[in-house]
């Protein structure tokens, strides 16, 4: 059974850790970014997962997010709602 | 009768879209640009099966038709017959990555929605299976409505089933584009679910998982490790570049120098006897010797790309990039600017932010480019004494070292200054997908270098050629009086504009023969050598030019300050007609052409003439 986990934001999501996208703050995002998003399949329903972080700790992050894997700048993660799925 | 039917290739970026067109195409390859707009084109010509032509064409990859970069753009308007110059194709092939389907099915909706005959490559079909997913090709074909055919582009497999698809496609008549059709305009995350489902019905997933690239990134992503193999690997790059080169550039040097000696001993002495043997040869020759260094250099960038490292090293520089107000993705077109600024510049069209793009461009020329290196080659042979200053560390590989820092330096100063002035917006984002790791498929790396080395060699041959030439007839004559007191040169057309020119280059320490070599050195930097060579030859009245004598010829006349500000001239003048052109086309008119110009020559002359008085100052 799956526990009921807190929503946190993509950024936020510790390294190694899978999760569902929940939601997008669409809006938060300037118009380009927010359509690259979408190209790069971020959508509410897909699985992520922290996969790496920039040499400095912070940013880019790097993460899977269904089949496909992508950098982004932690500024852009954070417009994504991710709830954390309980580690196996 | 009917003109050659013509097949445009679509897909996403990573998709197998180049590897697939060679495996269709071979080397019979068409490599140009679309008129206005510094983006590729592509095309080659295929032969079906029953004999009949078809032309191909290799369309850039893109995520979408929404023409907001350079090759959307372009994707956009040829698919709708829009393109200046290019008719409208007869069919369509659109390549997906089968074990990314959800994500490329998307375009590929979007794509079949234009309504033209279409056919679907299923690639990577076999890395699909080692990634443990099963897809049922005629399922798909079904809920897609167009023939899906599985191919593993690499090994040329489902080729022949391909071209037949091709065939069939292409011998329809005349065709329509449904440019009204609402999928074209349909929301991305409405065509995206609509895409997962599909793939979702057409996948049997096993276990999904990419050990292979998952270990790779472990090491390459690494905050420590990761960064220190980027230096490692650009390090052996530049090394390579200088110790790979050396027998090769000899045995172009030595044959070109048969060559003159060849013509030597056939022609009479004369006019035309001299035009080819001090004019032609000794110009074209300075700059082909560095051939070599360039497809080193190339062989390098061309490796990182078909790997799929070069975006690891854009995610690992993004940080530093971002403290000067660039993004990841500036890395790699600035890197390619190291072997040369025109394909760096072009490569900035994957930049989507269009002032992060313009400071790229705008900052591309200061990357020290493989024509610089014949210029500070010479000089540092002629000036640096060549004595070790620590163990393996040579003083003159320092000094090179130090000339490839300040141009390094240089950008990244300007471009904080003008991400906070002129460029001035909000910071630019990072997104990228990063691909699987893959094995570089020989052919494709050998055609890109002989496409590389084709452009430079065809540059070689018009454009230095033609200014060698047009420079050695200006120092050559009028010929002076038999009672002329100066150098003869004193008495030529170029002396001449160069006594004129002189009294602006002096104050930077700069003397006649330099201004005289700067005017030519426009049209190429290398140039800059073959000039001196010309000048000092012609000057001498010596029959044969060679590097070492134009080395020694230097050392004759020239101070140290005046060699040491030449260099810093060198590290920031945007002395090359080329890169000029291509920044005009990539920026769309002279505005910022002039200012990147201006600010260019600003910074060469103020580094040049700081460099001199600091060296006359220190007693040099």
């Amino acid at each position: 059974m799956e526990i009921l986990t807190a929503l946190i934001t993509l950024d936020k999501l510790p390294l190694k850790a899978c999760g569902e996208i929940v939601g997008v703050d669409w809006d938060s995002l300037s118009e380009k970014d927010a359509r690259r998003l979408r190209e790069l399949g971020v959508d509410e329903g897909v699985e992520v997962e922290k996969l790496h972080k920039g040499p400095f700790g912070i940013d880019p992050i790097a993460c899977r997010i269904g089949r496909m894997t992508i950098a982004l700048r932690s500024a852009q993660a954070a417009a994504i709602a991710v709830r954390p799925r309980a580690s196996e | 009768m009917n003109p050659t039917p013509l097949v445009a290739l679509a897909g996403n970026p990573n998709a197998g879209k180049s590897a697939l067109f060679n495996a269709l195409t071979g080397a019979r390859q068409k490599v140009g640009n679309y008129p206005g707009v510094t983006v590729e084109r592509k095309s080659g010509r295929m032969m079906l099966a029953d004999g009949r032509p078809v032309e191909m064409l290799d369309l850039p990859g893109t995520y979408s038709l929404t023409p907001s970069s350079p090759d959307e753009a372009v994707t956009h308007d040829v698919l709708l017959g829009k393109q200046e110059g290019e008719r409208l194709p007869s069919a369509l092939l659109i390549v997906v990555d089968a074990t990314n389907l959800d994500n490329h099915l998307r375009f590929a909706l979007q794509l079949i929605a234009l309504g033209l005959p279409t056919v679907v490559a299923l690639n990577m079909i076999d890395m699909a299976t080692r990634d443990g997913l099963t897809i049922d090709a005629a399922k798909l074909s079904e809920e897609l409505g167009v023939p899906v055919i599985p191919t593993v582009a690499v090994r040329k497999k489902g080729i022949d089933e391909l071209k037949a698809a091709i065939g069939m496609l292409a011998a329809g008549g005349a065709v329509k584009i449904n440019g009204d059709d609402p999928a074209l305009h349909q929301d991305i995350v409405e065509l995206q679910r609509r895409a997962r489902a599909m793939a979702v019905a057409a996948t049997t997933e096993e276990s999904f998982r990419r050990r292979w690239t998952h270990r790779a990134d472990a090491v390459a992503l690494h905050p420590i490790i990761g960064p220190i193999l980027l230096a490692t690997i650009l390090f052996v790059m530049f090394q390579a570049v200088f110790a790979w080169s050396a027998v090769p550039a000899d045995m172009i040097d030595q044959g070109i120098q048969q060559i003159q000696a060849l013509v030597s001993a056939s022609m009479d002495a004369g006019f035309f006897r001299s035009l080819i043997t001090e004019g032609l040869l000794a110009g074209v020759g300075a700059v082909v010797v560095f051939l070599p260094q360039i497809l080193i250099l190339f062989l390098f960038i061309l490796l990182l790309e078909a790997s799929g490292y070069m975006v690891r090293a854009a995610f690992i520089m993004d940080h530093l990039m971002a403290r000067v107000g660039l993004s990841g993705r500036a890395f790699i077109p600035l890197l390619s600017s190291f072997a040369c600024a025109i394909p760096g510049i072009m490569a900035t069209r994957t930049i989507d932010d269009p002032k992060d793009r313009l400071t790229t461009i705008l900052i591309a020329p200061l990357m020290t480019c493989s024509a610089r290196l014949p210029v500070y080659a010479v000089i540092i042979a002629a000036f640096i004494p060549a004595r070790d200053i620590g163990p393996g560390v040579g003083l003159q590989g320092l000094v090179l070292f130090a000339l490839y820092l300040a141009g390094i330096a240089g950008a990244m100063l300007t471009a904080f200054v003008l991400r906070h002035t002129v460029t001035k917006g909000p910071p630019p984002g990072f997104m990228m997908e990063m691909p699987r790791y893959q094995m570089p498929i020989l052919r494709d790396i050998l055609l890109g270098l002989w496409q590389r080395a084709w452009i430079f060699l065809r540059r070689a041959g018009t454009i230095i050629a033609a200014t060698t030439v047009i420079l050695w007839l200006l120092v050559s004559y009028p010929k002076p009086p038999a009672d002329f007191a100066h150098p003869p040169i004193d008495y030529s057309i170029a002396g001449r504009i160069a006594n004129t020119i002189e009294p602006v280059f002096r104050p930077i320490g700069f003397n006649r023969d330099m201004a005289l070599a700067l005017i030519p050195a426009m049209a190429a930097r290398e140039v800059a050598v073959s000039a001196l060579a010309t000048v000092y030859a012609v000057d001498a009245g010596d029959e044969t030019i060679q590097e070492r004598s134009l080395i020694d010829r230097l050392r004759g006349r020239w101070s140290l300050p005046t060699a040491l500000a030449f260099l810093a001239w060198f590290v920031f003048a945007p002395q090359c007609i080329s890169t000029i052109a291509v920044v005009r086309r990539e920026t769309n008119g002279w505005k910022w052409t002039g200012f990147m110009l201006a600010y260019l020559f600003a910074l060469a002359y103020v580094a040049a003439g700081a460099t001199y008085w600091s060296a006359i100052a220190l007693g040099l």
